[in-house]
């Protein structure tokens, strides 16, 4: 049927697949959990939030009080603030694809595909381009 | 409406959202956008913002499934990644010089035309004489997939590699451009041209849209686009939904799925018609 060596590649194809997979897992339940915890402790700290009928509006109007930048992120989890547990959790969320090309290099690495290696090595260089030369322009 | 009701509003549409996202390949914007703008009046940049975060969501609560059934073809997704992400930066720098109104109506008159010519194609047997592609041969593209609505192992072979990765080159210009609509082209541009099995290009298209809009979201937040109170509860809905559709595109049928496409992708398209023939 299937030779020693193809039953060997499909082997470890099967294995990147698991290990890509794995991934994403991890860091969806992570950043679902931090977002989870993250609103909890917002309306646990705003009890305002279950009964007003303003506070929505300034939440969720331009010029809402939130963090934009690393530091300010950092401050705002010192001070246990809900709305910067949240981002962490949304930072996690939007890291998981970028951490799923890198993974895939050394998938690759180990599958000893030199073609896909650059291949993704390339899309890895491009993502990292795009999120340099986003910061410049915007 | 108390900040709570729409917490909980948001989070079970999201779901919905979510679901059909992950079944489609698409990137659950379509319903996320017009639901916080038209509904529930959130402004459009946080609404953008959150739909930014849907796409990733969708993306990577299906994709773990999908992987690990090996629905998601990893090889021509990372092949035609280079395209996107290329495409994407393509479109960054272009925005500003092609006018908006024209490309919603060429965008809105492709996407109809590709959703008649997906649903033509719905009684043809899959995969029936397929030309001859050194690329995809040279690349290992060709795989199999286990069909759960079948239950058979259904091997499927890549065609026309270049065209698709032109096609994909586009689609990144064009969600660069627009900041959306990179999965209702992607999707068409695998079962068309390059012709994979319906869920294998579903799958794929969902692999592949988590990448691009990571690409772009990092921008979105450093803006302050990303407003955590909106964002949570599609996060956190969309996920849900996502993994959830993820378990049933295995077990539906290609044709059902393929019907379903079409009828989002003709609303898809209604949708960018009007928008460029109501362009300010």
């Amino acid at each position: 049927m299937i030779d020693g060596s193809n039953e060997d590649r499909m082997k470890s194809v099967h294995k990147v697949e698991i290990i890509i997979s794995n991934l994403l897992r991890t860091g969806v339940v992570t950043s679902l959990a931090v977002i989870v915890i993250g609103t909890v402790v917002s309306f646990i700290r705003h009890p305002d939030y279950l009964t007003s009928h303003t506070e929505l509006n300034r939440l969720t109007t331009p010029g809402a009080a939130f963090p934009s930048s690393i530091p300010e992120l950092v401050n705002g989890l010192k001070s246990f603030q809900g709305r910067s547990m949240v981002l962490l959790g949304l930072l996690i969320l939007i890291a998981t694809p970028v951490l799923r090309v890198a993974v895939s290099i050394v998938a690759f690495i180990y599958q000893k595909d030199r073609v896909f290696v650059l291949i993704t090595t390339v899309v890895l260089v491009l993502l990292l381009l795009s999120f340099v030369l986003g910061k410049a322009g915007g | 409406m108390t900040p709570l009701v729409f917490t909980l509003l948001t989070f079970a549409i999201s779901i919905v959202a979510g679901v059909l996202g992950s079944l489609l390949g698409l990137g659950g914007g379509i319903i996320v956008v017009p639901v916080l703008t038209l509904l529930l009046h959130i402004d459009i940049r946080y609404a953008i913002g959150a739909s930014i975060v849907s796409v990733i969501a969708t993306s990577s609560g299906a994709a773990a499934a999908y992987v690990r059934e090996r629905l998601t073809n990893l090889r021509v997704a990372m092949v035609l990644e280079i395209a996107t992400t290329l495409g994407a930066l393509s479109g960054a720098f272009l925005a500003g010089v092609i006018g908006g109104r024209w490309l919603y109506i060429i965008f809105g008159l492709v996407l109809a035309y590709s959703s008649i010519a997906m649903f033509r194609k719905r009684h043809d047997a899959p995969q029936a004489e397929l030309p001859g592609d050194w690329l995809a041969d040279r690349l290992k593209l060709h795989d199999s997939y286990f069909d759960q609505a079948t239950e058979q192992e259904t091997p499927y072979r890549v065609t026309h590699t270049p065209l698709g990765f032109v096609l994909m080159y586009i689609a990144g210009v064009v969600s660069g451009l627009l900041g959306i609509g990179s999965g209702a082209l992607k999707v068409p541009a695998m079962d068309l041209a390059m012709r994979l099995p319906i869920k294998v290009s579903t799958a794929t298209s969902n692999f592949m849209i988590g990448v691009t809009a990571a690409a772009s979201a990092g921008v979105y937040f450093a803006r302050g686009d990303i407003d955590p109170f909106v964002a949570a509860p599609v996060a956190a809905g969309v996920v849900i939904g996502a993994v959830a559709g993820s378990h049933f595109l295995g077990k539906i049928q290609s044709k059902n799925i393929r019907v379903l496409f079409v009828i989002v992708l003709l609303w898809v398209s209604v949708q960018m018609l009007w928008k460029g023939v109501r362009f300010a």
